[in-house]
């Protein structure tokens, strides 16, 4: 007997068509249109993009890098992590450092060493100080180091095969264990008070008007690219085993694939983009400390990526302009409310959108086609 | 050297080189032979595909297997009955590396040591295991599904660089045609009904190519002719696999059994065929409770 010849689904796009316009008019929004409104556009115009504006966005596009790498690893992979804060402060720190010795005699002390280590009567760097005055060596740290962390500790906690709830919580002891470190002066890492003061980038002033926005398009174009990057990922067959990993983990093993190098993968790649948006982060707001690490922190990306929608990649890049949107409105309105509307946000989230505000569009186009 | 002694060297040279004809028995070769082991390849020259022998599994004092010794020949069907609790899951759990025994041997072939094997390296060894409950990709579609079970290379860089080439397609569809879910391949699983579940996780088996295929209650919660189609379908498969279905459907057993083996307590009961065993006195009692 032969069989019928059948139509096999052809393997999905990167993106579609209408993807691939959306996903231009971003790069132009962002390389073109944002800095012409910046720099071009007189202050008074009402066209004019303002000065706070941009690093508002700036700083939200960070957060929706993270909110990206948060869905690769929660909405995909169903592993919630509540550790992604650490990720991220790693990799500001490691920029944070680049940037303290930029600062080189101009600081308060007019020594070589940065103001800290001077006023704890140091004499000379620590261990960990010495690649941190080359920019090349810190580019790669910032991947190398939340790339390293996370793969040695997802090694130990995968191959032990923990699992939920657990992980989760563990997740979390390790960014507050981290945030203990570094709060400490001895460990070198400016304790409480961080890193801060930064004067230049690769010997150019970092607080100019120009450099600002370059960073902002250099994080708008960072972004554009993970997100082709977690699309590539998530639409291979590398992501289908990664969602059949969440949905039947048994049925995985038993059909021949060992989840652990799958997790362990996913979640290296997942820190690492959490290292870059942090050290994308730092320059811009000008400041990195151990409150980075506070476990309010990293369960925030997680609502982030619930608000938008889990396992849909657009959804928590929207859920991060989202909240953060929200947040930067309400804190400056009504400060004293912004911790209950984000407890309220997540309930309702949780409660009445469990495919988050993604589900909620899909659904609603849905019906609206099935009324026509 | 004379002429006598040539002939007898060719003969011999020829007899060396002739092929090897039989799986089951001893190849055709004569005792006195060595073979050549193969690591990763399942030598069935014996006779056995699966050999289970004086296994003991205890959970917390509870004995769940108490000496069981069971093995199953290269193409069999092989029924597994026995009340709740006979340790027909954990037996199942045992081979396919979930649970590993106290104590006893596991042998997959002639050389392939089980105990030595996690779940995946078992799987892709070539046993493939369907649960008691359904258990596929809700959020994937049929096709990834069946694409996610095929036989290939399972890492993570290979699957990252996949690409269904057109004898794998071939396949992929044969198996939607077995399976009767060649109009649905777009479907999601998560809304295929409880017996194209059933199915569905049947094809990824297939799949899979095993030699062995272990299939836990595969008939429950399938509509009567669902279940005509599955005898039909194992039927096909016996000959080709070797297969292991632990079932309570007496019916389903009668049409697609030659040989059942009973369990009960975690050891072997009886064996023989479905009449012998349901005339057997012990097994009338432990079904029964008398």
């Amino acid at each position: 007997m032969t069989t019928p010849s059948l139509q096999l689904p052809a393997p999905a796009p990167l993106l579609t068509r209408g993807g691939w316009s959306a996903f231009i008019v971003a790069l132009i929004v962002v390389c073109a249109v944002a800095p012409v409104l910046n720099l071009l556009v007189p202050a008074g115009s009402a066209f004019h993009l303002s000065d706070y504006a941009v690093a508002l966005l700036g700083k939200i596009m960070c957060y929706a890098i993270c909110a990206l790498a948060m869905d690769l690893i929660w909405g995909y992979t169903g592993i919630l992590s509540l550790g992604h804060g650490l990720f991220f402060a790693l990799g500001g720190y490691v920029m944070g450092m680049y940037l303290m010795r930029q600062i080189g005699r101009d600081g308060n002390y007019k020594s070589d060493l940065p103001d800290f280590m001077v006023f704890l009567d140091w004499k000379e760097l620590p261990w960990h100080w010495a690649l941190s005055d080359s920019f090349a060596a810190t580019l790669v740290l910032i991947v190398a180091v939340p790339g390293l962390v996370a793969f040695v500790f997802g090694w130990f906690a995968f191959r032990s095969r923990i699992k939920g709830v657990y992980f989760s919580i563990i997740t979390q002891a390790m960014t507050y264990a981290a945030m203990l470190l570094f709060f400490r002066n001895e460990t070198g890492f400016g304790g409480n008070n961080g890193f801060t003061d930064f004067k230049r980038i690769l010997g150019t002033p970092i607080a100019t008007q120009n450099m600002r926005m370059l960073l902002f398009v250099l994080t708008g174009c960072t972004l554009l690219a993970f997100f082709l990057l977690a699309r590539w990922l998530v639409r291979s067959k590398f992501g289908r085993v990664l969602q059949a990993v969440r949905d039947a983990e048994s049925r995985v093993m038993f059909s021949g694939y060992s989840p652990l190098p799958y997790k362990l993968t996913i979640w290296t790649i997942s820190a690492m983009m959490c290292g870059v948006a942090g050290a994308l982060y730092v320059p811009q707001v000008g400041i990195i400390n151990p409150g980075e690490m506070s476990a309010a922190n990293s369960i925030e990306i997680a609502v982030w990526a619930a608000v938008g929608g889990r396992a849909t990649l657009i959804g928590p890049i929207a859920g991060a302009f989202i909240v953060n949107g929200a947040k930067s409105w309400l804190t400056v309105t009504a400060p004293e409310f912004w911790l209950y509307f984000l407890g309220a946000l997540f309930i309702a989230v949780t409660l009445f959108l469990p495919n988050g505000v993604v589900g909620l569009v899909k659904k609603l186009t849905n019906k609206k086609g099935a009324a026509q | 050297m004379t002429p006598d002694l040539m002939e007898e060297g060719a003969r011999r040279i020829a007899r060396v080189q002739a092929p090897v004809i039989g799986q089951t028995e001893s190849g055709g070769r004569s005792a006195g032979f060595a073979r050549i082991a193969t690591p990763g390849e399942v030598d069935i020259t014996h006779g056995r595909i699966l050999y289970l022998e004086d296994v003991h599994v205890s959970f917390d004092g509870f004995k769940a297997i108490n000496g069981l010794s069971l093995d199953i020949a290269p193409g069999e069907l092989r029924c597994i009955i026995g009340p709740n609790g006979a340790g027909k899951t954990t037996m199942m759990d045992i081979i396919t590396g979930k649970t590993r025994p106290d104590q006893g041997t596991v042998y997959f072939g002639s050389t392939i040591d089980l105990l030595r094997h996690n779940e995946p390296e078992i799987a892709s060894l070539g046993i493939g295991r369907k649960f008691q409950k359904p258990t596929v990709f809700e959020q994937l579609s049929v096709f990834e599904n069946l694409e996610l079970a095929l036989k290939t290379h399972k890492g993570v860089k290979s699957s990252m660089f996949f690409r269904l080439d057109s004898a794998q397609s071939d396949r992929l569809a044969e198996v939607l045609h077995t399976i009767h879910l060649a109009d649905g391949v777009t479907r999601q699983a998560g809304n295929l009904s409880h017996g194209q579940k059933q199915w569905l996780e049947i094809g990824m088996l297939l799949m899979q190519d095993p030699k062995l295929l272990l299939l836990d209650e595969p008939v429950a919660g399938m509509t009567d002719e669902e279940t005509a189609r599955t005898a039909e379908l194992f039927l096909t498969l016996k000959g080709k696999h070797s297969l292991m279905v632990v079932e309570h459907d007496m019916s389903f057993i009668r049409t697609i059994s030659e040989k059942v083996t009973v369990l009960c307590d975690g050891s072997v009961l009886a064996e023989g065929t479905l009449d012998q065993v349901q005339s057997d006195e012990r097994v009338i009692e432990v079904y029964l409770g008398r």
